[in-house]
Parts: structure tokens; C-alpha cells; sequence
């Protein structure tokens, strides 16, 4: 009987790990590569937006685990649909009530949590298949890393495009008798292209040294 | 000559200064998967416009006539997602029927068109910018879509190429097109404020 449960936790771990690191989605799987690029300007926006991931994660797991047996397989990808987009709504429905200015700042990027593959690929690759409390593991494993990836990615954005981090002034500005000169373009696109290209080939090299 | 002008500035300001991949980041994903090689770029670029301006233009009709008249607009997304999946439906089914072989060169991209941000960000969109017109909500839908088979087909060219330079080893693949495609919207913001 322990022998069963030890067994059982070392499954639940493995599950957390995986979406942390091994299986992370936007360094290893390259999911959800839209809301990665479109909200990391700033760390503030990219943690509101993580958190509405968890959120839409964990609901849409918990009811397609709940309901994988009744689904004929023809029709699982609309059900999986229609249930995110339901989620989706309450989100952004919470957002405007509460934090008025942060919805519109994210602006589209959270209804477009619909079509955010990672949620889709979770829903059909693991609650499909499995029982609650994987599937809410696994949600909560691929949520906690999206949201840490997106975090990092804004720290280092938002570091070298205004010297500060969640608002807070670190490098002091030049034009404020410091030294550094923000960088304009870090802001942009063009800076979220590239900054996810270099992190990506970082993590290339560190695994490439774990292995 | 007035409704002349805003159409042909929509387009334009939709096709190169607003261009959904380099300025708005949708449609990153089939933008990174199929960009590989420049014939399956054209073709998926043109699936995706005719689902966009299909979608585009049934969404805007269903939002400004039945959502909003009748007070439903917290069904929006749902509504909108509904429309979406059934245009896909509908370009697969006749693809296979008339085009097989580009069929069976998607694979599984052409149902995960549905999951395209670029289509439901540009449903979204064209609420957001308060376009007011059936006409000018078909032009601007059909904009996006060149827009975007104009971008995925640079990136499919630069990538040809590509396989033929010195790349460093752990910027193969993914990175190397990411850095790529951020010099590339370096690029396009030459077109900022060109309109306005």
C-alpha cells in the first residue's frame, strides 16, 4: 500500500517538474509563442497574463478530465474549445471589473488566450487521457513555468528598455544624472523577437550540457 | 472618392504598417512551422486569408447584428471561436476535394488554423478599432490576410537561404528564425506612422 502511494507521489512530482523545465512550453515545446512576444514590454502585464493562464489552465483541465469519457473523438476538439472560451470570458469579464487598467493594457491578448496552444495541447495530450488530480498537476506544473518564462523574459525587457523592474527604478538614467541609456527598441517588437531568440539558444546550451 | 480613400488606407495600413505578425504577434506559430519552404508558405498564406476574410467579415456581420442589438456581447468569444472553426472546416473539405497533394503537405496545420491568433486577433480587432462598415470590415480582413502570406513568404525566402549559412550550433533551428524575424520587424517599423 505505501509502496503504491510512494509510487504515486513520485508521478505527481515528475508531473510538476515536467511543465517547470523539461516539458516547459515556451523554451521547450514552443507553445504559446504569442502572448510570450505580445505582453513581456512590461513584468506587471506578463504576471497578470500568467495568472489568467493558471486560472484558464486549471478550469478547462479540470472539466475535460472530468467529462473525457463522455466525449466522441470527432468532436473533442469543439468541446475543448467551447469550454476554454468560457473560461476565457469569466477571466476577462474579472479583469475589466477589478483591474480596469491592466485589461486595457493586455488588451486582445486575453481573449486570445482561447487559441493559445498551450491550453489546447494540455487539454487534448493530458487531461484527455487522465484522472483529476494529474490533470490538475499538470495544469498547474505547465501554468507556474509559463508564467515564470514570461516573467523572466519581461524582467530582462523591461531592465534594458526603461532601467526598471516591476516599476522600480534599478539602473539609474541618464538623463537623470545616472549612467545608463535606456534601450527605445527593447520596447518594441523588434526587442521581444530577438530576446526570446538569444534566451532560446541559451537554454539549447544549457541542456545540451546536462545531457 | 471619401469611402474610396478610408478603404484604400485601411488596406494599406493593415497590410504593412499594422502587419498582424511584426507589429501585433499573431500568428506566430504557423509563422515559425511552416515557413520552411516557400511554396507550402504561399499556400498556407492563402488558406489563411480566405478563412480570415470569411471569418472576418461573418463575425463583424454577427457582432454589429445580433450581439449587440440583442445585449449578448459577454457570448462574443464563443460565438466568435464557433465561426472560425466552421471556415476552417469548410477550406479543409474543399482542399481535399480538389487540392489533395497541398492536403496532404499541411498535415496538421491546416485544422490548427482554427487556433490561428492571427484570425481570432483580427475578429477582435475589428471591434476594437470601431469599423463601422461591412465594406471597410472586408477590406481590412482581406488585408490581413495578404499581410500575412506577405510576411510568412519573406520568412520562407530568408529561411531557403538560411540553410546555407554558418549558424552557431545552439542558435540552429527556432532561435536563429526568432532573431531573425525581430531584425525583420525592425524592418517593417519603417512603415510606423506612415498613416497617421
Amino acid at each position: 500500500m505505501t509502496d503504491k502511494s510512494e509510487v504515486r507521489t513520485a508521478l505527481y512530482g515528475q508531473t510538476l517538474i515536467a511543465g517547470l523545465w523539461r516539458e516547459n512550453p515556451v523554451f521547450r515545446l514552443l507553445l504559446g509563442m504569442c502572448p510570450t512576444l505580445a505582453v513581456t514590454a512590461a513584468v506587471k502585464p506578463a504576471l497578470t497574463m500568467g495568472c489568467c493562464v493558471i486560472f484558464v489552465l486549471l478550469c478547462s483541465n479540470i472539466i475535460v478530465s472530468l467529462m473525457r469519457n463522455l466525449l466522441k473523438p470527432h468532436l473533442r476538439i469543439l468541446m475543448f474549445t467551447l469550454t476554454i472560451a468560457t473560461f476565457v470570458t469569466i477571466a476577462d469579464l474579472f479583469l475589466k471589473a477589478f483591474v480596469p487598467e491592466m485589461s486595457e493594457t493586455l488588451g486582445p491578448y486575453v481573449p486570445l488566450i482561447i487559441v493559445n496552444c498551450i491550453i489546447i495541447c494540455r487539454a487534448e495530450a493530458c487531461a484527455s487521457k487522465n484522472g483529476l488530480i494529474i490533470s490538475v498537476i499538470d495544469a498547474l506544473g505547465m501554468g507556474v513555468g509559463f508564467t515564470l518564462t514570461l516573467c523572466v523574459l519581461a524582467g530582462v525587457r523591461e531592465l534594458l528598455a526603461t532601467g526598471a523592474i516591476f516599476e522600480i527604478q534599478i539602473l539609474a538614467l541618464l538623463k537623470e544624472g545616472g549612467w545608463f541609456v535606456p534601450w527605445a527598441a527593447m520596447g518594441m517588437p523588434v526587442g521581444a523577437f530577438i530576446t526570446l531568440g538569444l534566451m532560446l539558444g541559451l537554454v539549447n546550451v544549457i541542456t545540451k550540457k546536462d545531457a | 472618392m471619401d469611402t474610396l480613400n478610408i478603404l484604400l488606407i485601411g488596406f494599406i495600413s493593415i497590410v504593412v504598417v499594422k502587419n498582424l505578425v511584426f507589429t501585433k504577434f499573431l500568428g506566430i506559430c504557423p509563422y515559425l512551422g511552416v515557413s520552411g519552404r516557400i511554396d507550402m508558405a504561399f499556400g498556407m498564406g492563402m488558406a489563411v486569408t480566405f478563412v480570415v476574410t470569411l471569418s472576418g467579415t461573418l463575425t463583424w456581420m454577427i457582432d454589429n447584428w445580433v450581439l449587440m442589438k440583442l445585449g449578448l456581447e459577454v457570448t462574443r468569444y464563443v460565438c466568435f471561436i464557433l465561426v472560425i472553426a466552421g471556415a476552417v472546416q469548410l477550406v479543409e473539405m474543399y482542399l481535399r476535394k480538389f487540392f489533395p497533394s497541398l492536403y496532404e503537405s499541411f498535415g496538421i496545420f491546416l485544422p490548427l488554423i482554427t487556433t490561428n491568433c492571427a484570425i481570432l486577433g483580427l475578429c477582435l480587432f475589428l471591434n476594437l478599432w470601431n469599423i463601422n462598415s461591412l465594406l471597410e470590415a472586408v477590406v481590412v480582413s482581406f488585408g490581413a490576410g495578404i499581410g500575412f502570406t506577405m510576411a510568412i513568404c519573406i520568412m520562407a525566402g530568408i529561411r531557403e537561404n538560411l540553410n546555407m549559412a554558418d549558424v552557431p550550433k545552439c542558435l540552429k533551428g527556432a532561435p536563429i528564425t526568432l532573431i531573425t524575424a525581430g531584425i525583420l520587424a525592425l524592418a517593417f517599423m519603417g512603415f510606423a506612422g506612415m498613416i497617421r
